[in-house]
């Protein structure tokens, strides 16, 4: 019925308006399950692959859980040591072979395109769990189900992104997914990490207008959501371009006083400074409930790809 | 009466309508290094009363596969290529540039799966044919300096 069975998901931009709607509304009916307070069986017999070239323990875990939770099994690795993968086998064949022992796969892997890839290599659906600097779909969802979940809808909002928006991969992919869903945008950077050309061309193909700035200052106060990121060193080829800009944004209790009173405050996480934890004991700080919200969404969409439930 | 800089060939291939200036890239994807057993002819800058200035190759005694024609068109969209048998042109074609470049191009983001050890080949998306831009089906990624990169 829904399309969704037996499908991959890869990309944030292969979901639609009305997929990614379905998956929010999905998610939101998991919430009492993914809480312990409903129990669901939903996927019972059912065998989820969670295959994690590189490690992660949020990711990780909430597949795991997501999937215990609706009654299935998972089996999988967690960094390559003593696998297969380290006498050399390509992804593809470690596919083909895992293909057998699952009815979908989870990989997360440290290079980009590494999911669509395996997707050409197996029957079976596969979930991008991050691709190096490429895509992390799920994440996306989770992202995008905070919002919703917080705001109700997306048409109209002002979602002000803040960081590194040159190799932040959340912000690329949940640009993309805002701009199908009609919200708008605000994109705050240091010079040298605005935001990539073609993702702002997308912005305006969708006909929607945007505003850049380099100063959170200017834009606070119109906001309704602010997605903050975390400059990652690892992303940098200089690091004398990293030491440039690292720390260039804090969000703190001064910067807060012109806020909206409805403003929520988002992040991907781990967080380092940019964010105080002063900030945690205000209204606005939603990224631990955005962190738990991994829960439902992941449940809801197993459920849809693997058709558990009716 | 016009005197002929190039004389015809009996068999083989000409590459007319280059964009003037690239002979030697197209001499490149055809792969014309030390090892060639035939002629090759090569003018360049040549008037042409379509472009103004134009570039032409002539390789005796062999025709081009499809894989290298669709390699010439992503460098020269213009140019035609005629097969030349018995001094006639026994097929003309026009290069045209394919939406997808399956095996022609390498992704220039060293960190793409298309780069390691796996059992695929390249394959770029053809976003655009003008100005020519291409995006990697895998990693996403826009290619810069598409001639750098042909297989």
């Amino acid at each position: 019925m829904s399309g969704f069975r037996g499908r991959d998901i890869l990309s944030i931009r292969d979901l639609s308006r009305a997929d990614i709607e379905l998956v929010l509304k999905a998610a939101k009916k998991m919430a009492p399950v993914a809480a312990g307070t409903r129990r669901s069986r939903s996927l019972e017999g059912k065998i989820l692959a969670t295959l994690f070239y590189e490690p992660s323990t949020r990711t990780r875990l909430s597949f795991e859980s997501a999937m215990a939770r609706l009654g299935g099994r998972v089996l999988g690795f967690s960094g390559t040591e003593g696998t297969s993968v380290q006498k050399g086998e390509t992804l593809a064949d470690t596919i083909r072979m895992v293909e057998s022992y699952s009815d979908a796969i989870v990989l997360r892997h440290p290079q980009e395109g590494a999911a669509r890839l395996a997707a050409e290599f197996t029957e079976r659906p596969v979930i991008n769990a991050g691709d190096g600097a490429g895509q992390h779909p799920t994440q996306t969802l989770l992202d995008l189900y905070t919002i919703w979940d917080e705001k109700g809808s997306f048409q109209g909002q002002n979602v002000t992104l803040v960081g590194d928006l040159k190799y932040g991969r959340t912000v690329h992919s949940l640009t993309y997914a805002l701009a199908e869903l009609g919200a708008h945008l605000t994109f705050v950077s240091p010079p040298t990490l605005e935001m990539p050309r073609e993702i702002l061309e997308h912005v305006k193909e969708k006909g929607l207008t945007f505003r850049s700035t380099h100063r959170l200052e200017e834009v606070i106060r119109d906001s309704d959501v602010l997605y903050v990121t975390r400059i990652q060193r690892e992303r940098f080829p200089d690091p004398q371009e990293y030491e440039e800009v690292a720390g260039s944004y804090r969000v703190d209790e001064a910067i807060l006083r012109d806020a909206k009173r409805g403003l929520i405050i988002m992040h991907p996480l781990p967080r380092l400074t940019e964010i105080a934890p002063e900030v945690d004991r205000t209204k606005h700080a939603v990224y631990f409930k955005q962190a738990s919200n991994a829960l439902p969404v992941r449940m809801a969409l197993l459920d849809l790809i693997l058709g558990g439930e009716e | 009466m016009r005197e002929l800089r190039v004389t015809p060939i009996k068999n083989g291939t000409v590459i007319d309508h280059i964009p003037a200036g690239l002979a030697l890239k197209v001499l490149k994807i055809l792969g014309i290094g030390d090892s060639v057993t035939s002629t090759v002819t090569v003018a360049m800058h040549v008037p042409s009363r379509a472009m103004g200035w134009k570039d032409i190759v002539k390789v005796e005694d062999r025709e081009l596969g499809s894989r290298e024609i669709d390699k010439i068109a992503l460098i020269a969209p213009t140019a035609t290529v005629n097969v030349i048998r018995n001094y006639n042109v026994a097929e003309k074609r026009r290069v045209t540039l394919p939406d997808r470049a399956v095996g022609l191009l390498r992704c220039a983001n060293p960190n793409c799966i298309t780069n390691a050890r796996e059992p695929v080949e390249s394959e770029f998306v053809v976003r655009s044919k003008n100005p020519l831009r291409v995006v990697c089906k895998y990693c996403d990624r826009e290619l810069e300096e598409i001639v750098a990169h042909i297989v």
